[in-house]
């Protein structure tokens, strides 16, 4: 049983600029890997080199098949979706169209029955229907950008940064939502996130990431439990 | 107050026309935030072939759907070969390949099919006029042609799932590459429909102004104009504009300047607009982040 996604010795940068030197991770099928490290480590390009929008060398095996150098939509045709910093919804589009678009790619007959699991997990989106996603509040473009991505029916889902600017309190109710959809979906996440602490709770294994090297990995429990850990690179 | 409602329909029917033309210049605007100048030639270049086609025997309509599919195929064979090398290189460049792509196909066209001034046949037989000599056949027939084609649009983008993909691609190609939109092949779609568009123009113009190798130039004006009145990213407004534009033009050639001025009308749209409300009557405000 290969894992759902294995990076070996993932290098990528901008042009001449490298980023990234070298990169081992895993995911497990239907399991949560947290991506931590301070800004500018290399998280956000991590997430981008493994769905193709940066030039990458290593592997990149998902599902035991090497995507390395595929293009972003083949890429997401094989299951994988992306929620990147910024969000990455249709601005100019509606709620709706968003969920149309994020089931572009499908063609089984569970796309409507798909929408409505959405709406039980995020039913403000509902009551947005038929509004534009750029007139939507912080939160729910956040949410709206997790239930496009959902529509994929991904195997395994990249989250960058799902909290960034948002109040506590919609911090809590989407990392909520991110609990259920865990439970109920099975499918395997990749999580970028700043909030150390939540992230965590969330993950089941961990990586730490200082400019562009890994520099300690293990089960998510035991990083939260290490303090020297804690101290010296998550800050609390 | 007869002549006044005639100038009115005569200004629809080029309107829709112009309406055509400027909703193939929003399209390909909106997916390359580049204005293609060629468009007119292309068009032209599509009539000539209709005439072709139409002088080989085949019936009207028959040509008439043969020309939109293989302009259709120009459409998508310029894209792929001429704009996708460039399409990341800076904006002179763009501007370049456009001039390079008007030139040689206007300059093709002339070549092939030659520069004298040609009769082109209307499927609505404009002999008899009709409603009291208030509108022409070919009047009529013209605009229900263009209104059919920009109503179909209208459907192929709001109800269709490529529809929808082909605007989520113009939007935001990024976005659009992660949820699988094949977005270079949207753009050259794009093409091919901003092509198919014009030649329906084009080949409903053409009775009206006789075929030869700059037949759209002074069109591509007027629907340029219409296009920045209605707003270049509003594909509604450009039609609307260029509607507007059409029944204006009209009215300022019967009334006020006379047909020697008729495009100076057009120039002084384009600019009046432009310094008034730069992002068009119906267009989104563009604003330069610091
Ligand atoms: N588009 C880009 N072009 C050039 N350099 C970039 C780009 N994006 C990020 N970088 C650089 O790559 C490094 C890692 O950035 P990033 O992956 O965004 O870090 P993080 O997400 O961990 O904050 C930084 O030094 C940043 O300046
Ligand atoms: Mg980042």
């Amino acid at each position: 049983m290969p894992m759902l996604l294995e990076a070996k010795g993932l290098r990528a940068g901008y042009g001449p600029t490298h980023v990234l030197h070298g990169l081992d991770f895993l995911v497990e099928d239907g399991g949560v890997t947290a991506l931590l490290g301070a800004n500018g480590a290399g998280k956000t390009t991590t997430l981008r080199a493994v769905c193709g929008m940066v030039k990458t060398e290593g592997e990149i095996l998902l599902g035991g098949e090497n995507i390395a150098g595929w293009a972003t939509e083949d890429i997401a045709r094989r299951g994988l979706a992306h929620v990147p910093d910024g969000r990455g919804t249709f601005m100019e589009l509606t709620v709706e169209e968003n969920f149309r678009l994020g089931a572009y790619v499908r063609r089984d007959r569970e796309v409507q029955a798909d929408f409505e699991r959405m709406w039980a997990w995020f039913p403000r989106l509902r009551q947005r229907w038929k509004q534009q996603a750029g007139t939507l509040s912080g939160g729910e473009q956040q949410m709206l950008a997790i239930a496009r991505a959902l529509l994929l029916r991904p195997r395994l889902l990249l989250l960058d940064e799902p909290s960034f600017g948002l109040a506590p309190l919609i911090v809590q109710e989407i990392f909520g939502i991110m609990r259920r959809i865990r439970a109920e979906s099975g499918v395997g996440i990749l999580l970028v996130e700043q909030n150390a602490n939540l992230a965590l709770e969330l993950a089941d294994r961990a990586y730490l990431l200082e400019t562009g090297r890994i520099v300690v990995s293990g089960p998510a429990a035991e990083i939260r439990e290490d303090e020297a850990i804690r101290r010296s690179y998550l800050g609390y | 107050m007869e002549g006044l409602a005639h100038q009115i329909i005569a200004g629809i029917a080029t309107g829709g026309i112009y309406a055509a033309v400027a909703l193939a210049l929003v399209m390909i605007y909106q997916a390359t935030h580049h204005v293609n100048f060629a468009q007119g030639e292309m068009a032209t270049l599509s009539t000539f072939i209709a005439l072709s086609i139409i002088q080989a025997g085949v019936p009207y309509w028959l040509a008439f759907l043969a020309t939109i599919i293989v302009s259709f195929v120009i459409g998508v064979v310029v894209e792929r070969v001429l704009m996708r090398p460039v399409q990341n290189a800076p904006v002179l460049t763009h501007v370049g390949v456009f001039i390079g792509l008007l030139l040689i196909i206007g300059n093709g066209t002339g070549w092939i099919f030659g520069y004298t001034t040609k009769a082109f046949p209307s499927p609505f037989s404009s002999e008899q006029p009709l409603l009291g000599g208030l509108v022409s056949a070919h009047e009529l027939g013209s605009t229900a042609v263009t209104l059919g084609v920009l109503v179909l649009v209208y459907l192929f983008f709001r109800h269709t799932s490529l529809g929808l993909a082909m605007r989520a691609a113009a939007y935001n190609p990024r976005s659009a590459r992660l949820v699988g939109v094949r977005v270079g092949w949207m753009l050259a779609l794009g093409w091919g429909l901003a092509a198919a568009i014009g030649a329906v123009a084009g080949m409903m113009v053409a009775p009206v102004v006789f075929l030869d190798p700059n037949m759209m130039l002074g069109i591509l004006l007027y629907a340029f104009a219409g296009a920045l009145l209605g707003g270049i990213d509003n594909p509604a407004g450009a039609v609307i504009g260029g509607f507007a534009v059409g029944v204006l033009e009209n009215l300022a050639g019967a009334y006020v300047v006379g047909t020697e001025l008729k495009l100076t009308v057009a120039l002084a749209i384009i600019i009046g607009v432009l310094v008034v409300k730069p992002s068009g009557l119906f267009g989104r405000v563009v604003t330069s982040r610091v």
